[in-house]
């Protein structure tokens, strides 16, 4: 079981490098997906070694996966309308909320 | 089942390699369209795993979901902002360091936490076989309001879509 909560750890730590380091919006939102894969591997680890009969943690996976994808529909129809805008999709650039 | 127990290591070991290649590689080269070939193949390595933990539904969901729908949507998009896929400029910003610090300093501790905790159990209780069965009675009773809420969720990130990507042209 350790070794698969040592997986998700890392891909968890990759992820993260990955949003703090990218200018590309749509890099940012890959890495998020990263982590959202290493939330997912924990649940069903849990729910396979400490669950017992129960589903509980798959379907919480499950749940997290529905709105990992309404989160990255949501998020590249915002990157198509800051490309549409700006002419680029640098994140850095995308500073008019900003005071 | 036991006979296939000895080679769960070797092919969790597969599945890992293949998961935390793909995923340096994600967050590391420069073209955007390579990084989502290989976003694809870090998301089937976590099918894989998932098949090892006896999760096969959500192995099938995610080779669905993420593969066939996420990626094909990221590309999409790498291909519509295409003056950023097609030229080789620099994806990252300037706290690469920092960053990377960061993430090392959190894998690193979350390591040492597993490591100093040994409490997890080697093997765990068996799962029902008739995993999709049992997924698809929860959803229908159990987790009926979730069930129906990401419903509604998914609708709203729909039209949500829609009209943020359809622009100002009506």
């Amino acid at each position: 079981m350790i070794y698969y909560l040592a997986l998700a750890a890392l891909l968890f730590a990759i992820g993260l490098f990955g949003v703090m380091t990218r200018r590309n919006a749509i890099g940012i939102l890959m890495s998020l997906e990263l982590m959202f894969n290493a939330a997912n591997i924990n649940f069903v680890t849990f729910n396979h070694y400490l669950g017992g009969n129960g589903m509980a943690g798959q379907l919480f996976a499950l749940f997290i996966v529905v709105v990992a994808a309404a989160e990255a529909t949501i998020g590249l129809a915002i990157v198509l309308l800051i490309y549409r805008n700006w002419r680029g999709i640098d994140a850095d650039n995308v500073s008019i909320m900003k005071w | 089942m036991e006979a296939v127990q000895p080679n769960v290591g070797f092919v969790f070991g597969l599945f890992a390699a293949i998961i935390i290649t793909a995923a340096l590689l994600v967050v590391t080269l420069k073209n955007m369209f390579h990084c989502a070939l290989a976003l694809i193949v870090c998301l089937s390595g976590v099918a894989g795993i998932f098949v090892l933990l006896h999760a096969e539904f959500l192995a099938a969901v995610q080779v669905l979901i993420y593969v066939g729908a996420v990626c094909i949507l990221i590309i999409f998009s790498v291909m519509l902002t295409s003056n950023l896929a097609s030229r080789q400029i620099v994806q990252t910003n300037q706290n690469a360091l920092v960053a990377g610090f960061a993430s090392l300093m959190f894998g690193g501790g979350a390591l040492l936490l597993l490591k100093m905790h040994n409490i997890w159990p080697q093997a765990g209780p068996a799962l029902p076989d008739d995993n999709v069965m049992t997924i698809g009675k929860l959803l229908m009773t159990d987790y009926m309001l979730p069930f129906e809420v990401i419903s509604v969720l998914m609708l709203a990130a729909m039209i949500g879509a829609i009209v943020l990507a359809r622009g100002e042209s009506s």
